[in-house]
């Protein structure tokens, strides 16, 4: 039967098993894409949110989405400078 | 009357957004519906050609918009089925000749007199593409059985979704069942499996597409093909009924057969 399936081309491990993989691989990178806009309005609003808590350096900070190849993650570098004590205003 | 406003879209150009457009149109002006195919791709219009109604363009949408005629004048009638009208873009224009809101309008304008209104889309994510999804309520994406179709179509479902648009639906056009058997093509499954949205039809590979553009006759008029017979199923599921997806196989068999056929008789392709 193997045989026969090479004859007229083709096994069930063909170019589209490969196509499938590929795909799904560049699928899902696109989907964790971020426009430069996107991620400065996300790093604005983390800065809103943590600013509440602590006093950071916001010139150094970094965010950034790092890629490889089986995953994404958020990295964000954020230097403190002092933790608020006492009563946050949380609104 | 209100129309269902539907748009025809892609992103990746070439996959068969105008064929499915005008075989769609025309399978449910078949089934008795008033339909209205809009085509939306300024400066490179198509549809016109592959209805074949090139030489019956007088007017154009954008002639409409700035009212430089009434929308009746620049509608074209088919006259091979009875309530199926072409609206045609300007060949002589830019994409930024319309905005969306203008697009709207003129929606707005069709939606009374018909029960359907398909926009074909421009290939692309740019304005073009927004004009035309800007005045739809559903969409169908058009996708090939390769990466580079599959994944300018999810880039395209999450701008859709992000739109607002609601069903969006799936067809895959140009699918060579033999080569799925051969596990040489990527098969519905596998494209469903990433882009997770409903699927509305598998459209197979078929020369009569070649065939009906040069004679510029929809193949739905004369139903005579594979892919004349998944476009009239794709345009019934439209319309609600259940209808089963094609056996591709018993194609993909038949393709066997001829392949050991041509074996045998030593005749090379």
């Amino acid at each position: 039967m193997d045989f026969l399936k090479n004859l007229f081309g083709g096994g069930k491990d063909g170019s589209g098993k490969i196509a499938k993989d590929r795909l799904k691989l560049v699928v899902a990178y696109d989907r964790t894409e971020m426009s430069p806009q996107l991620l400065d309005n996300l790093r604005d609003e983390i800065i809103t949110v943590l600013t509440k808590y602590m006093d950071i350096d916001i010139n150094k900070i970094e965010i950034d989405l790092d890629h490889d190849d089986k995953m994404v993650a958020l990295v964000a570098n954020i230097p403190v400078i002092k933790i608020k004590r006492g009563k946050v205003d949380v609104n | 009357m209100a129309a269902r406003v539907i748009v025809t879209t892609s992103g990746k150009g070439g996959v068969g957004k105008t064929t499915s457009t005008a075989n769609i149109a025309a399978a449910l002006a078949k089934f008795g519906k008033k339909v209205v195919a809009v085509d939306a791709d300024v400066g490179l219009r198509n549809l016109d050609v592959i209805m074949g109604l090139e030489n019956r363009v007088v007017y154009n949408f954008i002639d409409v918009i700035e009212k430089t005629c009434k929308m009746a004048q620049a509608l074209v009638k088919d006259k091979r089925v009875p309530g199926l009208y072409l609206l045609p873009a300007a060949q002589t224009r830019t994409k930024d000749a319309v905005n969306p809101e203008q697009m709207i309008g003129l929606v707005e304008e069709l939606k009374p007199e018909f029960d359907f209104v398909l926009l074909d889309c421009p290939a692309g994510i740019e304005g073009g593409f927004k004009n035309a999804a800007a005045g739809a309520d559903e969409a169908l994406v058009v996708t090939t059985p390769e990466i580079p179709a599959v994944r300018d179509a999810d880039r395209i479902i999450g701008m859709l979704e992000s739109m607002g648009k609601s069903p969006i639906r799936l067809i895959i056009n140009r699918l060579r069942p033999n080569m799925v058997q051969d596990g040489d093509m990527l098969a519905k499954d596998d494209i469903l499996d990433v882009l997770s949205i409903d699927l509305i039809g598998v459209v197979p590979e078929d020369e009569s597409v070649i065939r009906s553009t040069n004679n510029g006759e929809p193949m739905t008029m004369t139903l005579d093909s594979p892919a004349a017979h998944a476009y009239l199923n794709i345009a019934e599921r439209l319309l609600g009924r259940d209808v089963p997806l094609m056996d591709l196989e018993s194609y993909a068999t038949r393709g066997f057969f001829s392949k050991l056929k041509k074996f045998f008789t030593g005749k090379k392709k």
